[in-house]
């Protein structure tokens, strides 16, 4: 067991995935000597060498598109994207090329390949360096979206998600990248019996029973806070974290708003088109008869990512989130 | 009105009359080169079958090769079976040179797949429609092939306008900064639709290798034998680890860019006929009547190639549409459960009907 931070226990993972199978390769801007600007891929091109710690010239599409290349070759990359808001310029080879390729292949290609992006705001950053584009990509059919939301995830997801056959955009709360958790590196992730057959369920992190209150990436600790307090105030909130938003884990939801009745979805993304969106319709479509309120949603808002000395206001907090509870309860 | 420029790199003139280049010579039999004219025929007979099948409503698209059958011809049989190509949608003379069933090519066209052959079996990449994109993953495919310490050679193709997007840029970026063994091939056939080389660059292509710090050349790209010649010591340039080679086919897209298209709107009829006369097959043919071809072999590569015709016309109308389960298999390689409730979903709602039906098939509306 070892204490870790979720950016040291992304390091830990990627390290044992490469142990484990050399056709993984690393590449992103500076995670060479520099182990990237979170220092998550600290120390692996010392002790892999940089062929397969590569630090490539400054262009996210070139780096993403002959990521492409060398999976078709059989290779596995794991492409780091430096911030959400530099992903655009690789926008197209991974809407275009990566989402497809095994489709029109007729699965004669397989693009196994990560896509890392640390992702969402409260870290005080400039411009560009705060965005939560997930649903460009959930809306991307061909691609995996999953995110972790606490160290111990993060660590057994990065491994099943570079061992898995299908391109997987794996999403890290950045925010959250210096909480810490026992990580127990004594077992194989990979060897065990689900291997990575349990990649894209979702948790019940708090059970409770007035409220369901989803969540993935960052907002989970956002949410697991709100569900503290309001037991102060005597409501019961359940908090399920996603960790997978396609395939989305809709059992899960359904099995806990039928229970509850009541359900809030939590991200920092803007609420109109977001996954959020997809969620409640879905929800609302599978639990009509048992609701007591229609879903609510708290989250970023129609704007650009604001500057950093408001993003206080703009991203959901503990006192937003009880507050739509509060909403939830009133119906 | 557009001519060829006097420094291009030539074996073959236009009339047909064999010549030397200081930096590039071909050791060849005049039967290697009726071989040649041969390619040169069938790939021009398939591109006007699909034209005509275009035109009875059995393709809902061709993108005509009409007049740059020697650069993909000369390109394609300097490869070796070990190195891949990754083509833009245009390369049907390099598709035919590695073997690929013609009739695979028109079901992209048809619209009966998205792909439509296994991109392993002839070491030729699916068609890529967004352009520039494949230029990436040939230098990652190449630099993945360093690390396994091959020594192939990883062709692709582009156009003049493909040349502006930023893909194309960035993989000559990545190629040159890792030594990739990849050709780069440029189609400059002219125009990228309707605009025309002025309106896209102000210095020629083959120029920028330099910048990007590899060798780059210009070649007369209706000159089979110059293609031949530059495309084999490319490939052997990539391969013996000297890196990657930018080559710049200076063709004419005698046809339209796809049968959607009307050049009439845009080119003068004049630049047209001049270049009609730098056919790229006329060329060889002049070459070949001057050296006492007989009548035979011409007749020959007419059976050869009205047989090809029967085969594409009959393969096809028999492309069958996918069937609905088809339309749902390899979105991922591992089920997804939304890919599979809509599947599920869309066969019940189907079968309340007796099943999808095509409205292509007859009896359809």
């Amino acid at each position: 067991m070892a204490t870790l931070t979720m950016a040291k226990a992304i390091n830990m993972g990627l390290r044992n995935a490469m142990k484990r199978d050399e056709k993984v390769v690393l590449m992103g801007e500076d995670i060479g000597k520099l182990g990237g600007v979170f220092r998550v891929t600290d120390g692996l091109q010392a002790e892999f060498g940089d062929m397969r710690v590569v630090d490539p010239p400054l262009a996210e599409s070139g780096i993403v598109g002959t990521a492409v290349g060398m999976a078709m070759r059989g290779w596995r990359p794991v492409v780091e994207i430096q911030f959400d808001g530099f992903v655009y310029p690789a926008f197209d080879q991974i809407v275009s090329q990566v989402a497809k390729h095994h489709y029109r292949s007729a699965g004669k290609t397989t693009l196994s390949m990560v896509i890392r992006i640390p992702f969402g705001g409260g870290i005080g950053a400039i411009e560009h360096h705060s965005e939560s584009p997930e649903a460009l990509f959930t809306h991307t059919a061909g691609l995996r979206v999953i995110s972790p939301a606490n160290p111990v995830d993060a660590y057994e997801m990065i491994q099943q998600a570079i061992a898995h056959p299908d391109p997987i955009i794996f999403l890290e709360p950045k925010r959250r990248y210096w909480d810490k958790a026992e990580i127990d590196d004594s077992v194989d992730v990979m060897n065990k019996a689900e291997g990575y057959s349990r990649l894209f369920d979702a948790r019940v992190a708090r059970e409770g029973s007035d409220v369901t209150l989803v969540a993935y990436g960052p907002m989970v600790k956002t949410c697991l806070e709100a569900a503290a307090a309001a037991e102060g105030e005597g409501l019961s909130l359940e908090v399920i974290d996603l960790r997978s938003l396609t395939p989305f884990d809709i059992d899960t939801v359904v099995k806990s708003v039928t229970k509850t009745g009541r359900m809030v979805v939590v991200h920092e993304a803007p609420q109109f088109g977001g996954v959020g969106a997809e969620i409640a319709a879905r929800i609302t479509e599978k639990c009509f008869w048992t609701m007591q309120a229609p879903v609510l949603r708290v989250s970023g808002m129609y704007m650009p990512y604001p500057a950093a000395r408001v993003e206080h206001a703009y991203l959901p907090d503990l006192d937003r989130i009880l507050d739509s509870v509060d909403k939830a309860m009133e119906y | 009105m557009l001519t060829a420029p006097d420094d291009l790199i030539q074996l073959l003139t236009h009339e047909g009359k064999r010549v030397t280049h200081a930096d590039f010579s071909l050791d060849i039999t005049d039967d290697e080169i009726r071989s040649l004219y041969r390619d040169l025929c069938m790939v021009r007979r398939f591109d006007n079958e699909a034209t005509a099948l275009q035109r009875q409503g059995e393709l809902a698209l061709w993108a005509q090769c009409q007049g740059q059958e020697a650069a993909q011809v000369g390109a394609g049989r300097a490869l070796l079976p070990t190195d891949f190509v990754f083509p833009s949608y245009r390369e049907h003379g390099i598709a035919w040179t590695s073997g690929v069933d013609p009739v695979a090519i028109l079901g992209l066209f048809r619209g009966t797949t998205n792909g439509g052959w296994d991109p392993y079996e002839h070491n030729f990449g699916l068609y890529t429609v967004v352009i520039g994109n494949q230029c990436l993953h040939a230098v990652g495919y190449a630099m993945a092939g360093l690390r396994e310490g091959k020594t192939e050679a990883v062709l692709t193709c582009f156009g003049d306008g493909g040349s502006n997007q930023g893909d194309v840029s960035e993989a000559f970026v990545f190629a040159g900064v890792y030594n990739a063994p990849v050709v780069f091939l440029c189609q400059n056939n002219q125009y990228a639709i309707s605009e025309p080389n002025y309106r896209q660059m102000r210095a020629p292509i083959y120029k920028r290798a330099e910048g990007y710090g590899f060798p780059g050349y210009r070649v007369d790209g209706n000159d089979v034998l110059a293609m031949l010649a530059v495309m084999r010591h490319s490939y052997e340039h990539a391969r013996s680890g000297k890196g990657p080679v930018l080559v710049e086919a200076f063709t004419y897209r005698l046809g339209a860019h796809t049968t959607s298209d009307d050049p009439t709107r845009y080119r003068d009829a004049d630049e047209v006929e001049y270049w009609k006369d730098r056919d790229p097959l006329l060329r060889v043919k002049r070459y070949l009547d001057s050296v006492n071809t007989p009548q035979s072999f011409y007749d020959e590569i007419e059976v050869a190639a009205e047989a090809m015709a029967v085969h594409i016309r009959a393969g096809v109308r028999e492309l069958a549409d996918p069937t609905l389960d088809e339309m749902f298999t390899h979105v991922y390689a591992e089920p997804h459960p939304l890919v599979e409730q809509e599947h599920r979903e869309m066969t019940e709602y189907f079968e309340q009907f007796g099943g999808m039906r095509s409205p292509h098939a007859a009896g359809g509306h």
